[in-house]
């Protein structure tokens, strides 16, 4: 008998999850459907349209493509765990600030790949900021508001730090 | 600094947070889930169906096909009924949905709907509307004319005898005469390629039948529409079907009307319990993509530049099942000829079946392939009169008042001077000459007979503390209704903005809203918020002069309080005395329908006002748009930063079009049903500037002066980078998307043909 489930253990969000899945189960799918943590959403499902990124040990990947037994031992960031409670995390703030989403589908994807863009770049030129999110499609806004949502993520994550040092 | 009327979005904190709920995110008790096997060839007829594997496969419930459905209609289609929930003895396109199994879960349902056998005897596929207007085959053979047909005044034809699914003919004068007595006749056909909207929450609904009643929740924009086609489908009152409608990933009119409710509810007929049904890409466009357009334009000019007459010909390429398309393509003959005086008109149209995925509205609404013909004919006129493109126009546009449509509204824009200010901020500079590039720019415009019918009911509910709760039908799809209504609610009730809430689209419990489209919430939906909003103060006075024994029309209303012999009341104390404690409310409800101010149709016409400027790279083809000019002459504003973004959302979905997006068949099967092959704008794409404004005249018949936006941005777009292309390239394109192997096929025609033509 071939072995079709495996047991994975990882942390999602600060909370330690020990899970049997299926070994073609996505990663998508044991954040939406086992842990409805829903804000993870799912549109081309080939990796090109950036809605369903989640943080894995800190790197962006895309949650559709990703196997969820591959996730044990890993640390795994969604959109839910970005906000302190009701206290939102300054690049949420600056996406409300600039209404850098209409339907919001695909703002989970941006605001978690901007994340991960500023954790590596944190002060990213105009180039670098459009290198990192062209992987991210949004059908909505033309992008320019996203674009703005970041100028002022920047601004704020950098005068917060200058502020702390 | 910021305009205080833009104040921030409601769902805001939930869009940002993941908290936000969709329709795929939504589950019922005991919820089982679908598969749906497709149709492996355009055209056919099923000889069999063996599906036995798949019922003896682990935690299947059950397998639906066409024969299966008895007891209930099974055709849909809200104009023509022709489409059959699941395929009944023929498949009309490849990935038609020929049987749905039901099972436990996603997965199972998947495994087992692989081992659905379907034998087809092949008929031959008709996968373009020339092929299939040439065609004696038919694509339907059955007549769908009855009692059950007809929408908006559109009948269904008899569709024997042709693949027509639906014809129109419109006009007005002597339109041959013109013609012989015309200075210069221009003629050009534009092709207009099949596109996909792309709403990123692709098609998906929960359906919960239990024979009496009928629960669907679904990411559909009309919820009373689907509401009208369950209850008919399955022969239920309407009060016994309940639409549900969370927040919407996308809509941009690609899900107006039924789409994959009925699937949903067989589904769930057939095992006893709720079933969801999702769509991947591939098959959210086997769901429905927009018409595809080939449309001819000639018009004839006095030698002073006046249009005499304009004679068009349209064909759209509607697919395998009618839908909308019907609508489509009367809205594309009212939307192609353009905001100008034309003496004389003839327009025809014809919406043809064809073997591919049914094709239905998308934003805009036939008016993006009608401007493109309509106005890159009125330039390349401009270039054989030897005229200024903008002269050209500022010469044959109406003016405020004037009628382009006999019997419909006369025109409440200023679009003379909407073009200007685009003109003025396009043609700013002269282009840069730089080696390797050749520049072009453009304007183009258009003018959408906009806002559907003007039926809306809103239901106010002001509470003891004399906050309120505002109920309505209509669907946040991302354009920020919610905020927008809420602003109305608190400016006619006096109330600040998070003393408003509001309810999210239920037909349980929301009232009537014709649709949420044709960019009509804000002026039609916001007419019924004011109205409900004027009832809940009358109601307050009349209570007030109860509890004051006083006549009531001794009770006035100043600044969001109510006066009585200089004593001023605030509502909640009017309610709490009434009541004789601190409880009850007060509803208001408010009901538009076509009379009065909203007799005369369209409730307004939409303005598309646009300018590009691009720049063409000579070695690969490539554009870059340089700039981008919008003016959204929305009549007034409540939200001036949501009316810009509807304003480049909707651009940004034009130059798509334009730029693109294309579904391309090749033989009887679509080739690029991704998302790497069907390109859509990226981040990289932005135009390089944009300039946004908006024109608020007050213009309109809706709230403190507004009309509708959100569709108009999008309209003339496409028209406008072929122009420019024309300009820059040196050779007239007649053909979208203009991407770089086109381009450069351009550049390559220009260079053989030794310069501009």
């Amino acid at each position: 008998m071939t072995t079709t489930t495996t047991t994975i253990t990882f942390n999602v969000n600060g909370r330690d999850v020990e899970i049997l899945v299926a070994i073609r189960t996505t990663v998508a799918e044991v954040l939406r459907d086992v842990l409805r943590l829903t804000g993870t959403k799912v549109s081309c499902e080939i990796q090109v349209c950036g809605a369903c990124t989640v943080l894995v040990d800190g790197h962006p990947v895309s949650a559709c493509s990703m196997l969820a037994c591959d996730l044990d031992g890993t640390s795994v960031t969604t959109i839910e765990g970005l906000s302190q409670g009701l206290d939102l995390h300054p690049i949420q703030e600056a996406f409300v600030e600039t209404n850098a989403f209409q339907c919001g589908y695909c703002t989970p994807g941006f605001i978690l790949m901007t994340l991960s863009l500023l954790q590596d770049d944190p002060r990213p030129s105009s180039e670098t900021i459009r290198e990192w999110l062209d992987g991210n499609i949004c059908r909505c806004t033309g992008y320019a508001p996203i674009e703005q949502a970041v100028f002022v993520a920047i601004r704020r994550l950098n005068e917060a730090e200058a502020a702390d040092g | 600094m910021a305009d205080p009327r833009s104040v921030p979005r409601r769902d805001a904190f939930a869009k940002v947070t993941g908290r936000a709920i969709y329709s795929i995110d939504s589950a019922l008790p005991y919820m089982a889930h679908a598969a749906v096997v497709r149709a492996e060839r355009a055209h056919g007829e099923i000889v069999d169906i063996d599906h036995a594997e798949a019922l003896a496969a682990p935690g299947v419930l059950g397998v639906v096909c066409g024969s299966d459905l008895v007891g209930i209609s099974p055709l849909f289609g809200h104009i023509i009924p022709d489409h059959p929930i699941l395929a009944i003895d023929k498949v009309r396109y490849f990935g038609e949905p020929v049987a749905v199994v039901v099972a436990e879960t996603v997965q199972q349902a998947q495994d087992a709907a692989a081992t659905v056998w379907v034998d087809y005897t092949d008929l031959e596929p008709l996968v373009d509307a020339d092929t299939s207007l040439a065609s004696d085959l038919l694509i339907h053979t059955q007549s769908y004319t009855g009692p059950e047909g007809g929408f908006l005044g559109i009948q269904a034809k008899d569709t024997s005898g042709n693949n027509v699914a639906h014809e129109v003919a419109l006009g007005w004068g002597d339109v041959d005469t013109a013609f012989a007595d015309a200075h210069v006749v221009v003629e050009n056909t534009m092709f207009f390629p099949m596109v996909y909207a792309y709403a990123m929450e692709t098609y998906n609904a929960i359906a919960d039948y239990r024979g009496n009643s009928l629960h669907v929740i679904t990411t559909g924009q009309h919820p009373v529409m689907v509401r009208r086609e369950l209850a008919r489908l399955f022969a239920l009152p309407l009060a016994a079907v309940r639409v549900e409608v969370p927040l919407v990933g996308g809509g941009y009119g690609s899900k107006s009307y039924t789409k994959l409710e009925p699937l949903a509810a067989v589904a769930s007929r057939a095992v006893g319990r709720p079933v969801q049904v999702t769509t991947d890409f591939e098959a959210a466009i086997n769901t429905t993509r927009a018409d595809g357009a080939e449309i001819t334009m000639r018009t004839a000019f006095d030698v002073d530049g006046t249009i005499l007459a304009r004679d068009a010909d349209i064909i759209l390429d509607t697919g395998a099942y009618a839908d909308n398309s019907p609508l489509v393509l009367a809205k594309c003959a009212n939307r192609c000829f353009g905001p100008y005086r034309v003496p004389a008109l003839r327009v025809r149209g014809r919406a043809v079946y064809t073997n591919t995925t049914p094709a239905s509205s998308y934003r805009g609404f036939g008016a993006p392939q009608g401007a493109l013909s309509g106005e890159v004919n009125l330039d390349m006129a401009a270039q054989q009169l030897g005229i200024d493109p903008v002269d050209l126009r500022r010469r044959n546009l109406v003016a405020p008042g004037e009628t382009i449509m006999p019997g419909k509204r006369p025109m409440d824009a200023d679009l003379l001077a909407d073009m200007e200010t685009v003109a003025e901020a396009l043609f700013e500079h002269t282009l840069i000459e730089e080696p390797g590039i050749r520049r072009g720019r453009a304007l183009a415009l258009s003018a959408s007979d906009a806002g559907a019918s003007p039926v809306s009911t809103a239901m106010v509910r002001m509470h003891a503390d004399g906050s309120a709760t505002l109920l309505t039908g209509s669907t946040e799809l991302g354009q920020g209704s919610n905020t927008v209504l809420a602003q109305i609610v608190a400016r006619e009730l006096g109330l600040d903005i998070d003393q408003v809430a509001v309810g999210q689209s239920d037909t349980l419990f929301t009232p009537y809203e014709w649709t949420t489209g044709a960019s009509r919430t804000t002026t039609i939906t916001g007419l019924a918020v004011q109205a409900a909003c004027q009832e809940i103060w009358s109601k307050l006075r009349a209570l007030h002069s109860q509890t004051q024994d006083v006549d009531p029309d001794a009770v006035t209303i100043v600044d969001g309080a109510l006066l009585v012999d200089g004593n001023m009341t605030s509502p909640r104390d009017v309610i709490c005395s009434w009541f004789g404690a601190d409880a009850g409310e007060v509803t208001g409800v408010g009901v538009i329908r076509k009379s009065g101010m909203t007799e005369a149709l369209p409730p307004f016409w939409e303005v598309g006002m646009v300018g590009v400027e691009i720049a063409v790279h000579e070695d690969t083809g490539e554009i870059d748009i340089e700039h981008l000019v919008l003016v959204g002459d929305v009549g007034h504003a409540i939200n001036p930063d949501l009316v810009k973004g509807q304003d480049l959302g909707a651009a940004t979905q034009g130059l798509g079009c334009a730029l693109w997006e294309e579904l391309l068949y090749e033989g009887q099967q679509l080739t690029n049903p991704n998302l790497v092959e069907y390109r859509v704008p990226r981040f990289r794409d932005m135009p390089r500037r944009v300039t946004s404004v908006i024109a608020e005249r007050g213009d309109g018949v809706g709230p403190y002066g507004a009309k509708g936006g959100g569709e108009g941005a999008i309209n003339p777009i496409p028209a406008a980078v072929a122009s420019a292309v024309a300009q820059a390239v040196g050779v007239w394109p007649d053909r979208l998307p203009l991407n770089p192997q086109r381009v450069w096929e351009l550049l390559e025609a220009a260079n053989s043909s030794g310069g501009p033509n």
